[in-house]
């Protein structure tokens, strides 16, 4: 099932929630919207769900304008992030739902929930009120009852928002698999990027309802389009330089002007991975101590602060790490092998600027 | 807990057990004679069919103003909902004056009704009215919370699921509403039964026809036949307590997917 939304705008009111959004899902595609809440994100589901029509800008499905289509006949599957199950009804009920609606045979319908009710680790609870399930169970059950009627698309809002940190590991896990079993297109809502990079294929980025970037979660990670991209993906440290002399500099840190204009400012932008440390002290160039340090598992997170007290943050593996002998409030050199070079001023969403090898220039600069 | 046994048994416990004593001085012949006889019987009749039927017209009519309410802005909302609890504020003797006035032959609405056959003052039918009047706020007021709080979600589910607007009414949100429509049923019942003073001025207080049951009770009353009154009181008080621990259970059963 391809979705296409072409130029799509909703207005509530006076507010834009989405703005001329353009958008293509493939058919059997697992693909997250993703973005600070407030992004416009969940506009656009509803909006694909039929739940809210777009102000302009055509929604297509396989290739024909639904628009109009109200969202009985849309043939789609939404769970909510308050899971919306019927308390009135057992968890049957609920599952059996989509189907009773489309007049289902009594045998077919008893054999596809109790089908559905297998695959999701329910069986045995079809009797049950969905008070009396755990969360990670309703959460299920709001699965099951979306998928039963069969949608040609599956449509999340925040699905392991309301679920403690344990099971919503499991459920993304859970969730990356039934995708591959059942293939159905599937297409969910999520402000956690990790979340985004972790069970999708593709991810959409919103922000104040534009579409900021569109691609695999390594593209978005290694290749943002601009600041936002690269702030809400992953951590980033941002340096604010002025130029001065021909170099763009901060308290001890200096870099290339890249052609600022002397006493402009330069920003610049570098993942904690490029960030590389030496309990060795005349390894790298500059030097810091280590302020903090976030267990993480296999890798640590490091907070370094430089003499004038820049702080900078870097991941280290945990054995490197001990290797080296490090602890918190150790002194250690650092470089900063890449950076890009951020847009100047308020403008936030510069177009991207190349990664700069940039260790010769260090060598000169110092 | 203790100051509300205390509470309950001065309020209501006391009275009813004196109610009970006086009774017990009267022979059982004597009791059933003044308690089943005709003409208390057609007043049950009435009192008990037009309690039930104005709460009926409310749980109905209720639902729908409860709704419009709670789910729609408009201008004057909010003198509307206000007006809703003024059946409450109102004597009720002033209501039944003000209805049979406005429903009489020659009243306001009651000149053009009465025409088409619709005779609505001093008659059972002007019961009816008058009830349904008085026991108004009732199913209102129980089912504007509930209302409040239904989430919107469950609607739209029933929607992407291929429900269309009645049957995600008679499926989802019906069902959830049911305990409450229950309890301002039942509430709007026994307020009915208790009313007195606005049937009053609307019926035509005929005995066998339009006599409340209320009125039998006064009638001995006025006779000074309290033992009489008492028996056709008791039969009352029995009659409504079983009704209300019957729509109690009903409601217990309505509400089993609660917590």
């Amino acid at each position: 099932m391809s979705i296409e939304l072409r130029h799509v705008s909703k207005r509530f009111g006076s507010v834009s929630a989405v703005e001329d959004v353009s958008l293509t899902v493939d058919d059997g595609e697992l693909v997250a919207l993703l973005g600070p809440s407030g992004g416009g994100k969940t506009t656009v589901l509803r909006m694909i769900a039929g739940l809210e029509v777009p102000t302009s800008g055509d929604l297509l499905v396989r290739g024909e304008r639904v628009n109009d289509v109200p969202v009985q006949k849309r043939n789609i599957g939404f769970v909510f992030q308050s899971y919306a199950l019927f308390k009135t009804m057992s968890v049957f009920d609920n599952v059996a739902f989509g189907l009773k609606i489309r007049n289902t045979p009594p045998a077919e319908m008893q054999a596809r929930v109790d089908e559905l009710l297998k695959l999701f680790g329910l069986d045995g609870l079809g009797r049950r009120l969905p008070h009396q399930l755990s969360g990670g169970q309703r959460q299920r059950v709001a699965i099951a009852r979306a998928l039963a009627p069969r949608p040609s698309v599956l449509l999340l809002d925040e699905p392991f928002g309301a679920v403690d940190a344990k099971i919503r590991q499991e459920l993304r896990e859970w969730l990356v698999r039934l995708h591959r079993e059942l293939h159905v297109t599937t297409i969910f809502v999520t402000h956690d990027q990790e979340e985004a990079m972790e069970v999708s294929n593709r991810i959409v980025i919103f922000s104040r309802g534009r579409l900021e970037q569109i691609g695999s979660p390594r593209d978005v990670y290694e290749q943002p389009k601009n600041e936002f991209v690269a702030r809400f993906i992953g951590v980033l440290n941002v340096l604010e330089l002025t130029v001065r002399g021909g170099a763009a500099r901060l308290n001890e840190l200096s870099f290339p002007s890249h052609g600022v204009a002397e006493g402009e400012t330069l920003r610049i932008g570098f993942r904690p991975y490029a960030v590389q440390i030496s309990s060795n002290l005349q390894e790298h160039p500059h030097s810091a101590v280590i302020r903090h340090v976030y267990f993480l598992g296999v890798q640590l997170r490091l907070e370094l602060e430089t003499p004038s007290g820049l702080i900078l943050r870097t991941r280290i593996v945990k054995d490197d790490f001990l290797r080296q002998g490090l602890e918190q409030g150790s002194s250690v050199s650092f470089q900063i092998r890449e950076y890009r070079v951020l847009s100047t001023g308020a403008n936030n969403l510069s177009p991207e600027v190349a990664t700069v090898h940039s260790a010769a220039n260090f060598a000169e600069g110092i | 807990m203790g100051y509300s046994i205390v509470y309950l048994s001065l309020v209501v416990l006391i009275p009813l057990a004196g109610l009970l004593i006086r009774v017990t001085a009267m022979s059982w012949a004597d009791f059933v004679r003044v308690a089943f006889s005709d003409r208390a019987l057609a007043a049950y009749r009435l009192t008990f069919g037009a309690s039930f039927l104005a709460a009926t017209i409310n749980a109905v009519l209720g639902t729908l103003l409860a709704w419009v309410l709670t789910r729609y802005r408009f201008p004057g909302r909010k003198i509307l909902d206000a007006l809703v609890d003024f059946p409450f504020a109102l004597p009720t003797a002033v209501a039944g004056l003000t209805l049979a006035n406005l429903f009489s032959q020659t009243g306001w609405l009651g000149q053009f009704l009465v025409p088409l056959g619709l005779h609505l003052a001093y008659t059972t039918g002007g019961i009816v009215l008058a009830l349904t009047f008085v026991s108004l706020p009732f199913v209102v007021r129980t089912l504007q919370p509930v209302l409040e709080e239904f989430e919107v979600e469950l609607e739209e589910a029933a929607a992407t699921l291929g429900a269309g607007r009645w049957c995600t009414f008679r499926r989802v949100v019906f069902p959830a509403l049911l305990p409450a429509l229950m309890t301002g049923f039942a509430l709007a019942f026994a307020r009915a039964v208790g009313e007195y003073g606005s049937v009053l001025f609307i019926s035509s207080n005929k005995p066998y026809v339009s006599e409340i049951t209320p009125q039998v009770i006064m009638g001995w009353l006025d006779q000074f036949e309290y033992a009489n009154a008492m028996a056709v009181a008791v039969v009352m008080l029995s009659a409504s307590f079983a009704i209300l621990i019957t729509i109690n259970l009903l409601e217990r059963w309505a509400s089993r997917f609660q917590r």
